[in-house]
């Protein structure tokens, strides 16, 4: 490939209440590297570490071994809110990735001055508002004409549509959606992903996105991973991805976790 | 009767001097998201300061102003036992609030400190005066108001709202939340300190007891406050104009139960049970809420 690394996961290891009889390695030696412009769609069953992997990259906790390197830049010891710069993030609860309390323009405008040195200077402009009209008619939910409402009254689609507005403002080096659709009705959930879809095309972004939908995450992106036990066991993109079926998926899952797994086939059909 | 009215002016003072107070908690309770309890230790910290420093000759002003600084470091201290050590936020005020029990009664150098109007000519806001109190209060609470509402409206004021509300979306887009608290926090006690010395010039002392149930009789003007306003509308500094009239009812509910001599020694247990049943109705409707639609999900 021509393209250059966007992302290189190196050797990560996440042990979650290490010492104990709880003790759980989310994250078992995961290697994973991203090119620019990839769009990976990541399945697995319940606890594979899909979304702790993406915890891993945003920061939320210190990894406990291994690399997190972005565009070439080690960002491993970087706190979250520094990481925030590069990363744009949806969550799967819709109430997760805005702030309920505020109007949807002073939403828009925390992310639009992400990573930025928070200063006395006004925290929304009048210039802005005409910018957030436009942007947020193109998703097509009416939302243009609501500025000033509370975010806390929006459905949940409309609340991870502009979440995702949100997370692409600032063009970031990678886009990490964590199942972002799964709370959402099949209809909301469609128009979620044809609107992620359109954003990623359109800013060419690299994008990381959690699906427990089988069916999308072959439908979506130019590759696909599946991970288990706190690593990737399968990795297809290109014409190979193309030709996936879900059953091809099921066979090579229940192949890769040595068969003894079958139990999560309910949860990944 | 006409006394009974003669005593309102000076509840309506009363009103806009804890008001000041008010709104810091509004700032740690509301916006923040934080039950901060420094505010008991911090109003009389303000007081302490204030007046010991009005006694050894200093200005006025500038002994507000060391008022305002005294409660700021509180407000830190307060940060640093929650974010630095880890310590839940309720318990982080519990044990600043009681440092600043030592600290005021070392500050004072005694359990009181007198300072008259009669013999400090530089203060302006007192009891015997309230008339002329009452221009400089409401000044006061107008501009408290506004330098708020405008802080509160910019990029560092929007980063505070946005950590108070929502935490992890905060940190997401880039916002230092710890660096938010901190702000928040000290700010919160500055205003307190600040109305702990307005307060102790306008009753002629400061007092080690002065800020006792402070943060219950804050809640009590923040909730009456919003009760007034939600139906006039939502604006920023009418939900902080509305902490001042909350205040000014709860004193001017103060003083008719003193007129009427009603024991005034159940006013702590009748605020403290006004801001319980405030607090509990939201919850209470909400669990009402859910179990009629798990019947009717039931039944259906």
């Amino acid at each position: 490939m021509d393209r250059k690394e966007m992302l290189r996961l190196s050797g990560i290891v996440k042990k979650f209440n290490p010492g104990t009889v709880n003790e759980k390695i989310a994250l078992n030696g995961l290697d994973l590297t991203l090119n620019d412009g990839d769009f990976v769609t990541v399945i697995g069953g319940n606890g594979a570490g899909k979304s702790t992997m993406l915890n891993a990259i945003a920061g939320v906790w210190r990894v406990d071994g291994g690399s997190v390197v972005l565009d070439g830049r080690d960002i491993t010891s970087l706190p979250e809110y520094k990481r925030a710069l590069y990363l744009g993030r949806v969550f799967q609860d819709p109430m997760m990735g805005t702030a309920a309390d505020m109007q949807i323009e002073e939403n828009l405008a925390l992310a639009s001055r992400r990573g930025k040195r928070k200063t006395l200077a006004p925290g929304i402009k009048k210039a802005e508002r005409a910018q957030y009209r436009e942007l947020l008619s193109e998703l097509g939910l009416g939302l243009e004409d609501r500025l000033s409402v509370k975010v806390g009254t929006l459905s949940g689609g409309q609340r991870q549509a502009l979440t995702l507005l949100m997370a692409a403002m600032r063009e970031p080096k990678l886009l990490l959606l964590d199942e972002h659709t799964a709370a959402l009705d099949p209809k909301t959930a469609a128009k979620v992903l044809e609107i992620t879809d359109r954003i990623i095309s359109e800013k060419k972004l690299t994008a990381l996105m959690i699906t427990h939908n089988m069916k999308d995450a072959i439908a979506h992106g130019n590759r696909l991973i599946m991970m288990h036990e706190g690593r990737v066991i399968i990795d297809v993109s290109g014409e190979e991805k193309r030709r996936l079926t879900v059953e091809d998926l099921l066979e090579m899952f229940t192949r890769a976790s040595g068969g003894e797994f079958s139990n999560d086939r309910a949860i990944l059909s | 009767m006409g006394n009974f009215l003669g005593s309102m002016p000076g509840a309506v003072a009363q009103g806009l001097i804890w008001g000041i107070m008010a709104v810091g908690v509004y700032i740690t309770f509301r916006i923040l998201d934080i039950a901060d309890l420094t505010v008991d230790g911090s109003v009389c910290t303000g007081a302490a300061v204030c007046a010991v420093l009005i006694v050894n000759g200093v200005n006025v002003w500038l002994a507000m102003l060391a008022a305002l600084v005294a409660g700021i470091v509180a407000g830190c201290v307060t940060w640093f036992f929650h974010v630095i050590l880890g310590i839940p936020a309720i318990l982080a005020g519990i044990l600043t609030q009681l440092m600043l029990w030592s600290a005021n009664l070392k500050i004072m150098g005694g359990a009181n400190v007198a300072v008259s109007a009669r013999q400090f000519k530089g203060i302006f806001v007192t009891q015997m005066d309230i008339g002329g109190s009452l221009i400089w209060l409401f000044a006061g609470a107008a501009i408290t108001v506004g330098l708020l509402y405008l802080f509160f409206g910019t990029e560092l004021g929007c980063a505070i709202r946005a950590t108070g509300c929502n935490g992890a979306m905060s940190r997401a887009q880039g916002i230092n939340t710890n660096v938010m608290k901190l702000i928040g926090l000290a700010l919160s006690n500055g205003i307190v300190a600040l109305a702990g010395a307005v307060l102790c010039q306008y009753q002629g002392f400061s007092d080690i007891n002065m800020g006792k149930g402070a943060i219950v009789t804050g809640l009590a003007s923040v909730i009456i406050g919003e009760a007034v306003v939600r139906k006039i509308g939502k604006n920023f500094a009418l939900k902080l104009t509305g902490v001042f009239v909350g205040s000014v009812i709860y004193w001017m509910v103060y003083q008719t139960v003193v007129f009427f001599k009603i024991d005034t020694d159940l006013l702590k247990m009748l605020s403290a049970l006004l801001v319980a049943l405030f607090l509990g109705i939201p919850y209470l409707k909400k669990q009402l809420g859910q179990r009629k639609t798990r019947g009717g999900a039931a039944n259906g």
